[in-house]
């Protein structure tokens, strides 16, 4: 075996000797560099502040209508040294894209360019409330109004939603705008068809947008059953939600002929666009039948995924269902000016049947400036470049494994930007989720495990094309190296993670009695 | 290509061990009326870091900055100082480009701070417990009203008058395709809110009665007869937040019976944006009602060496575990703008939080005496925080503001602007004040406010 890096490392070297493990213990827990954090609130007092404020002069009179807060509210503070110092610490217990390899399968952990980081800061897009005249924000109206064009030309759609907030909310909006279609033809059906390989947000969105959702099967190959999906077509059918790329890491190659057959049946067609890195500035969904599809800025086109939000999800729109799209959006008349379209100006546009409106203000602008300088940095060729590089890096990590790993669709075809495996040759009752602490020791963040359901103890591998090969060359290395133990039913794997910040955390014992605030 | 770090080489040696000859033979899936011959058309090529942040910048600088000029606005969204900090540690690589900590022993970073970001939150509530953020203030409106059907088994929210009208349009839109029934009304232009009016309005089929503090003219009232009202004919108070800042001076909701309090945290470290991404709050004041919230919940565990530790936990109640029985279809959080809520909040802690909404009120008085005195000027607000409603008599407020716009002064939010259509409501001005706000800004406003009022013809 060889080093798998530079730094001086080597495999054969035993874990005394390395020095990391088997030194003594310490008197505060901490281990060099990997440093233990109490909470807030065992640490910071209610006296103090790191922020400079007057004091309160408790003469001066006030008009709360009687309503002056007598109780302590509870609060600690920390100077401004101790706050970065508490937040700093926290901050090196967690793995990051900018620490290494991150192969979150279907969430698309690509690099998060700084410039985005710069331009959505600057005063004119940070500082600027939603609700100033709009002669004052024609700027940010011209953000969303040319991001909105690029949308709509990279995906072949008509028109595009910018307020919903998320994956889920631009689901949820898609939806709605199917049901408002329905509802002004007068159409009572009201059954989605979700393939059981979904994400679980479609079938949580469909039922909160009032639909009846019923399964539609996967064939062997994994990919959507299109003969039982199209049995299953009739008058209460309202529309479908697939994936494509789908969950598998397949492209439905069948897509346009089923999206033909729902149409012909009355129905609608909704894709989840989760992964639209596959094949951005590659293949426009409009030509495949799509009537509405949400794009995940903060996975395909870069904005940063924060710890978990905040997203942004545009829904494109097709003929039939823009004019159903929610308040406000953006249009740019003949005289440049770029119009913000809400309730009472609708008409004036043109746009009177909107379902309504999802969200207080206009939408993610935050992520839409961040979105906008990702997609002009990369322009019509480099999109086509970033689809080509992530399907091929995903291909060279599902060719480089499966010889040793099971994977259930190898056979059918080459896979889009990520590639799945199953568990099912491990052995001494080791599973997928001990490959995955075990990669959490190699210094890798796991893939996507367990997820989708259809296989068994499932791994999705989404490297995206912002790693070099030389970066996937060495994950490679580690992750055969784990699958082998995995296959020789390595007993160690099961206590690991050894080296993260924490061990295997009780995740049973807390649901079981839940503390979800610092009492004390 | 700056951020695609493969080579020509590379691709050559991928594809050989792929064994395809291109890489088009990777997308043979596609069908063939999806193949395109080449880039997009119509659409611009790559572009350096340069020209790209030269058109940026060229956008940036048609936008009037709030910091630049007098500045008046809030109606849900309020511009406070940011400690410099807060941006440095939001912008730390292992904050910045993490997910959802589904690997809790590489996130206890983010999960830590979920922590005291949900204790932080529950107690300005006076709630048990927070969860972990949802999108904005509005959705949480609405994700509240859900909830509150599950846990009573009806079907009708009464909104109060004075709810932020988006907020209510949010609601209704939701509700409609769920088939939940809203009765929402008007606001009334009264000194005071109008407590008796909406206490009428709750009978046995209600669910919830949701009502804002402080209302969206900046009035306060003591909502503890709602609560027993609400709770007498079994149904639920929902308090609605838009300021956090306003709770470091009066009463929490959860003080007065508030069952769920939810509300728009964008106050504290995040910032204007022009609308987003804001940070919506979500807490309930009694720990039974936790397995029907929304949303994602951190808790506190131990590892195998019996070191505390955090978790996502309870997640049965979420999408991915229930899917259509899910308790919403919420996927992400807003987690970086809970990390800033959270430092700001540190930087803050009591004593800072405290001050910052005595400083706001002072100067929120100072303001709403000095407007009191221009001529054609009513300020209706008996109580307030930072926030308060102005009357122009026989003035369309939202010319008004327009005009002083083009004169360098952004002077608040016309009630027009919100309620557009509604006669009643066309003469008033939604004026906010925080620390931001210089004793001259107000004077500035007050001159120029005096000078539109005198042009504009009666």
């Amino acid at each position: 075996m060889n080093a798998p890096n530079k730094s001086g490392w080597k495999p054969e070297m035993q874990i005394a000797e390395s020095g990391f493990l088997g030194g003594p213990v310490t008197s505060t827990g901490n281990r060099g560099l990997m440093l233990e954090e109490p909470l807030l609130f065992e640490i910071g007092r209610s006296d103090v502040t790191g922020v400079d404020l007057p004091e309160i002069d408790p003469s001066a009179p006030t008009r709360l209508g009687g309503l002056e807060r007598s109780e302590a509210i509870g609060l600690v503070g920390l100077t401004e040294p101790e706050t970065v110092r508490h937040y700093t610490r926290l901050s090196r217990q967690n793995y990051g894209i900018d620490l290494g390899f991150f192969p979150l399968g279907s969430c698309t952990m690509k690099h998060n360019p700084r410039l985005n980081e710069k331009m959505a800061r600057l005063p004119g897009f940070a500082d600027v409330h939603p609700l100033q005249p709009v002669s004052t924000v024609q700027g940010a109206l011209e953000v969303m109004n040319e991001l909105a064009h690029w949308l709509i030309t990279l995906t072949g759609m008509h028109g595009v939603a910018m307020s919903p907030k998320a994956g889920a909310h631009g689901e949820l909006c898609g939806m709605l705008c199917i049901r408002a279609a329905l509802e002004a033809r007068g159409d009572k059906r009201d059954v989605v068809l979700v393939p059981e390989s979904a994400h679980g947000t479609n079938p949580a969105t469909a039922a909160f947008a009032g639909f009846r959702v019923e399964d539609i099967p996967a064939t062997p190959e994994g990919r959507v059953d299109v003969a039982a999906l199209k049995a299953r077509l009739g008058p209460d059918v309202a529309a479908v939600m697939i994936t494509n790329p789908n969950t598998c890491g397949l492209f439905e190659k069948d897509f346009r002929e089923m999206a033909d057959a729902v149409h012909a049946a009355g129905g609608f067609v909704y894709c989840d666009g989760a992964n639209f890195n596959a094949i951005v500035g590659k293949v426009r969904p409009g030509d495949l039948g799509v009537d509405a599809m949400h794009i995940n800025l903060h996975k395909t086109f870069s904005t940063p995924h924060g710890g978990g939000g905040p997203g942004s999800g545009p829904v494109v729109l097709s003929e039939a269902l823009a004019p159903f799209g929610p308040m406000p959006f953006t249009a740019r008349t003949a005289d440049g000016v770029v119009h913000l379209v809400e309730e009472e100006s609708a008409s004036e546009f043109g746009h009177t049947q909107a379902f309504g409106r999802l969200t207080a203000f206009h939408g993610q602008m935050g992520m839409f400036t961040r979105a906008l300088t990702y997609i002009l940095s990369h322009g019509a060729d480099g999109l086509k470049q970033v689809a080509e590089d992530a399907v091929l890096n995903a291909n060279y990590i599902l060719r480089s494994m499966e010889d040793i790993l099971h994977a259930p669709f190898g056979a059918s075809g080459p896979c889009m930007h990520e590639a799945l495996f199953g568990d099912k040759d491990f052995t001494n009752g080791l599973s997928t989720l001990d490959v995955a602490k075990g990669l959490i020791d190699e210094g890798y963040h796991p893939m996507t495990v367990y997820f989708p359901l259809v296989v068994h103890g499932a791994m999705l591998v989404e490297p995206t094309e912002t790693e070099s090969k030389a970066a996937i060359d060495q994950f490679i290395t580690a992750f055969r190296g784990v699958v082998e133990r995995a296959l020789e039913g390595d007993e160690a794997l099961k206590q690991a993670p050894y080296y993260s910040p924490r061990r295997r955390l009780d995740e049973t014992g807390a649901a079981r009695k839940p503390k979800l605030a610092f009492e004390g | 290509m700056r951020y695609l770090p493969l080579t020509d080489t590379d691709r050559q040696a991928m594809l050989a061990k792929i064994g395809a000859s291109s890489v088009d033979d990777l997308f043979v899936d596609v069908p063939e009326v999806a193949r395109l011959d080449g880039p997009i058309h119509g659409l611009p090529m790559h572009a350096s870091e340069m020209a790209v942040e030269r058109h940026m910048k060229k956008l940036a600088a048609k936008n009037l900055v709030a910091g630049e000029v007098p500045f008046f606005l809030g109606a849900g969204a309020y511009r406070h100082h940011v400690p410099a900090s807060v941006d440095t540690i939001i912008q730390r690589g292992e904050f910045l480009t993490a997910y959802t900590p589904y690997q809790p022993e590489i996130a206890q970073g983010t999960l830590q701070m979920l922590f005291e970001f949900q204790t932080q939150v529950a107690r300005l509530y006076g709630c048990a417990v927070a969860n972990a953020s949802l999108y904005d203030g509005s959705t949480a409106c609405w994700e509240a009203v859900a909830m509150a059907t599950r846990v009573t088994k009806r079907k009708r929210a009464v909104l109060s008058g004075a709810l932020h009208p988006h907020y209510a349009e949010v609601v209704k839109t939701m509700a409609h395709y769920t088939g939940d029934e809203i009765a929402d009304a008007l606001p009334s232009i009264t000194p005071d809110p109008e407590l008796a009016g909406l206490i009428g309005r709750i009978d046995e089929e209600t669910a919830c009665v949701v009502v804002q503090y402080p209302d969206i003219l900046g009035r306060i009232a003591d909502l503890t007869p709602v609560a027993e009202a609400a709770h007498a004919k079994g149904a639920l108070l929902v308090v609605v937040n838009t300021e956090p800042v306003a709770l470091g001076a009066i009463k929490s909701p959860g003080e007065m019976g508030a069952d769920i309090v939810v509300g728009e945290g964008q106050a504290l470290g995040v910032g204007l944006q022009f609308g987003g991404p804001y940070l919506g709050l979500f807490a309930v004041r009694d720990p039974k009602h936790v397995r029907q919230m929304p949303g994602r919940l951190c808790g506190e565990t131990t590892d195998a060496e019996g070191k505390r530790g955090f978790v996502l936990t309870l997640s049965t109640r979420e999408q991915h575990i229930r899917r259509e029985k899910a308790t919403s279809n919420i996927c992400t959080n807003s987690g970086l703008c809970a990390l800033a809520f959270t430092v700001h909040m540190t930087l803050l802690g009591e004593k800072g939080l405290r001050e910052l909404a005595a400083e706001n009120h002072r100067l929120a008085c100072l303001a709403a005496d000095r407007l009191a005195k221009v001529p054609g000027v009513e300020v209706l607000n008996n109580g307030f925080f930072n926030e308060f409603t102005v009357m122009l008599p026989g003035r369309p407020a939202r010319e008004i503001i327009r005009g002083l716009a083009d004169r360098g002064v952004l002077g608040g939010v016309s009630l027009g602007r919100l309620y557009p259509g509604v006669a009643a409501l066309e003469h008033a001005l939604l004026v906010a004040v925080t620390e931001t706000t210089t004793e001259e800004d107000i004077e500035r406003l007050a001159e120029e406010l005096e000078a539109a009022i005198k042009e504009t013809a009666q």
